[in-house]
């Protein structure tokens, strides 16, 4: 009985084994997906469009998928060497040249990307060589989680702005104007902007949210509440271009205002609770 | 009676001593905040300001002629001075920081010394060129610890006052994410031997040229709300609601915005001529199903159904699943900068989530380009020759006084950084110079 009921299991184990071996082969020999990836791009597609411009000796910044200059003209160094049409867009016969000219780890790029180590995918080098060993960074507890999906190490920022940025003005957008619609949301982050570059308003982000009497939530302290996606999302809309305020420098809510002074302001709209002012 | 007039004054007494009590607690509480956002106000402010540290020595060293090298240094040693003072306004008192402290004022003596002396008759020699790449490596490096301290600082909500205490009763305990930061950025600086926000798009005007191009008549609020429909996609008109803006808008608009739960809709349109100036669509995004190529059709697509016509490409960009694309008007292969437009569209179906037309309505007009003056290889020769030009365009930026030139638009690499540099096209001033970046370390990846 126990004797069948082992060699059931074992059968079962070799089957799973069997099982993921197969389904793991394929994956491991196809390269890109079908998309046309371009400049802006990020994710998996960039992290081997990198790797192979890098170890035909395209590419020597480091391998983060995302798709920045470097990768750029990379590519377009690639395509011009071996004869194609030079336009910076990994297209399907940019990528068969590519995958014909070069080899591409997968499971070694992965695990480097995973341990967050600096490493290099140059071809003709020993792997061991390239991977600094040890992880730069100490900081910051489980590391190993290894079911995130993306696995860049870079991402996308619009030009001029850090994640910290982007985060702090998150902070205030969420303690300003939660419970507001969406676009009463990009409108308050357009008016920290909007401050930004006014000539009588700090000349940074944190400048104009600090500023003294400037915002209630950052007075009351409501700005330390943790921001939703969407906020962050309204943020990000704001700094790439869109204002819903009718570029407005100041907005208040009628109904706890209490200066006279925001009353004579011109103003432009009313979004929500907020009215927008110049 | 006596005992019961003593003890309603007792009573009174309590009560008041209650109250007053709690008045000044209320008053500490907000003098509290209130010092933490000075210390919060010169953090951020100390971290952006060493990040457009590195990228203004990247700049300059990019940087050709000598008349826009002085401006520039200028710019770094002013910039030293505002990253010191707000060193000083945080509560470091009892935290060795004068490494630091000693790096930034050693920028700063190098570039105002340069700034000051005449770069015409004595422009910057090697070693002064070697030494300005050295700094801008090292106040790279400062400038991602110092993200990091911020990024974690944030994450974990930690307030500046609890350092302050920390400090000051000097616990043992090591764990103040803060302090450690601080330190780990003073150990990069030991290391080392001795030795704006722009918008994202560049030259864009700050000028506001009036509107010119807003053509069409006026159109009613029936009108306005056919067109909202229509370019929201939507049929139900009950969850439409239209307002029109007051005195101190630009120029008169109807703001129209659609609520259904799921989808909700904003749009901002000029009263002349119906033309949206603004508009967005919000709703969950969901999985990647098309990539950021594909994402650029649907934008190109939809811009052809408006009246924009001759629009090129200038950037694209991928945050999670929203491709954001910017376009510039393109005047017979001249690229005006001030006539953009900006396109969100999301990538799990390719709808159009965005549209910011507001630069291009305001600036565009009927332009008269010049012929340019000198030739491309003429413009070409006033470039730093330390950086490999790869890619060339004529453009129309706006410059320092705010006037619209035109120049050449070189891309170009020096050391594994982007420049863009803008060649006067009329007599070959080097108009501007800016190194391109868009994309940082990810904080948040977790390792």
């Amino acid at each position: 009985m126990t004797y069948k009921k082992l060699s059931l299991l074992t059968m079962i184990a070799c089957f799973f084994f069997i099982g993921l071996h197969l389904t793991h082969a394929p994956k491991q020999a196809e390269a890109f997906s079908p998309q046309v990836i371009q400049h802006g791009a990020s994710g998996d597609d960039v992290i081997e469009l990198q790797a192979r411009l890098q170890y035909l000796g395209f590419y020597n910044g480091n391998i983060d998928g995302v798709f920045g200059w470097g990768t750029y003209w990379g590519l377009r160094n690639f395509q011009y060497e071996f004869g194609m049409k030079v336009d910076g867009l990994a297209g399907p016969e940019t990528k068969e040249k590519l995958v014909s000219a070069s080899e591409y780890d997968e499971a070694y790029v992965k695990e480097q990307i995973r341990q967050g180590r600096d490493f290099t995918h140059y071809g003709g080098t020993d792997n061991q060589a390239q991977s600094s060993g040890s992880s730069p960074q100490s900081g910051g507890g489980g590391g190993e989680s290894a079911d995130q999906q993306t696995t860049t190490t870079a991402v996308n920022v619009p030009q001029g702005f850090s994640q910290n940025d982007i985060q702090l003005m998150a902070n205030a957008v969420y303690g300003e104007a939660r419970g507001e619609p969406y676009e009463g949301q990009v409108a308050v982050a357009a008016v920290i902007l909007n401050r930004v570059e006014s000539s009588t308003f700090p000349n940074t982000v944190s400048g104009v949210i600090f500023e003294p009497r400037a915002f209630t939530a950052v007075a009351d302290g409501q700005i330390w509440l943790t921001p939703n996606e969407q906020a962050k999302q309204a943020v990000m809309d704001a700094i790439n271009g869109w204002d819903p305020s009718g570029n407005a420098l100041y907005y208040f809510n009628p109904e706890t205002a209490t200066s006279d002074w925001i009353w004579s302001r011109p103003q432009i709209k009313r979004i929500g609770k907020h009215v927008f002012c110049k | 009676m006596i005992r019961w007039i003593l003890i309603a004054v007792l009573a009174a007494g309590v009560a008041g001593t209650a109250a007053w009590g709690y008045q000044e607690h209320q008053e500490k509480n907000a003098i509290l905040i209130q010092a933490e956002n000075t210390y919060q106000r010169a953090f951020h402010d100390l971290s952006y300001d060493m990040d457009l540290l590195h990228d203004e020595i990247g700049t300059a060293l990019a940087m050709n002629s000598e008349s826009r090298l002085s401006p520039q240094l200028v710019d770094i040693w002013r910039l030293t001075s505002e990253a010191l003072s707000n060193v000083g306004h945080l509560p470091l008192g009892l935290l060795p920081f004068n490494k630091t402290e000693e790096f930034l004022s050693n920028i700063g003596d190098f570039t105002y010394r340069a700034a000051v002396r005449n770069l015409q008759d004595d422009p910057l020699s090697e070693e002064e060129t070697a030494q300005l790449k050295e700094l801008y490596k090292q106040s790279g490096e400062i400038k991602n610890e110092l993200r990091q301290v911020q990024h974690t600082a944030m994450e974990n909500n930690l307030r500046w006052m609890d350092v302050q205490l920390a400090l000051a009763t000097q616990d043992e305990q090591s764990d103040n994410t803060i302090i450690n930061g601080f330190q780990t950025v003073e150990k990069t600086v030991d290391g080392f031997s001795e030795g704006n926000v722009d918008s994202t798009v560049p030259g864009q005007s700050s000028e506001e040229h009036q509107f010119q191009f807003l053509t069409g008549k006026k159109i009613s609020e029936d009108e306005a709300a056919e067109i909202g429909m229509e370019l929201f996609n939507v049929e139900n008109e009950e969850n439409l609601t239209i307002t029109e803006s007051g005195d101190g808008a630009d120029i008169p608009l109807y703001s129209v915005s659609y609520r259904n739960g799921e989808k909700n809709a904003y749009m901002d349109m000029a009263v002349k001529g119906g033309h949206p100036l603004t508009l967005l669509v919000n709703r969950e995004v969901g999985e990647q199903e098309i990539s950021l190529n594909e994402g650029l059709k649907q934008a190109e697509d939809y811009l052809a159904t408006f009246d924009f016509e001759n629009m090129t490409l200038f950037q694209s960009n991928q945050y999670d699943n929203i491709g954001v694309y910017s376009f510039l008007y393109n005047d017979d292969g001249v690229r005006i900068y001030s006539d953009a437009i900006e396109v969100k569209v999301a990538l799990d179906n390719g709808d159009i989530l965005g549209l910011a037309a507001r630069n291009y309505f305001m600036n565009h007009k009927d332009r008269d380009n010049p012929e340019p003056e000198i030739s491309e290889e003429e413009a070409k020769e006033m470039v730093n020759q330390d950086v490999e030009i790869q890619e060339e365009f004529l453009a129309v930026i706006d410059n320092d006084l705010g006037e619209e030139v035109l120049t050449y638009e070189f891309l170009g690499v020096l050391n594994n950084d982007t420049y863009r540099i803008f060649i006067n096209a009329m007599d070959g001033t080097e108009e501007k110079v800016e190194r391109l970046d868009g994309k940082e370390i990810n904080y948040a990846a977790g390792f």
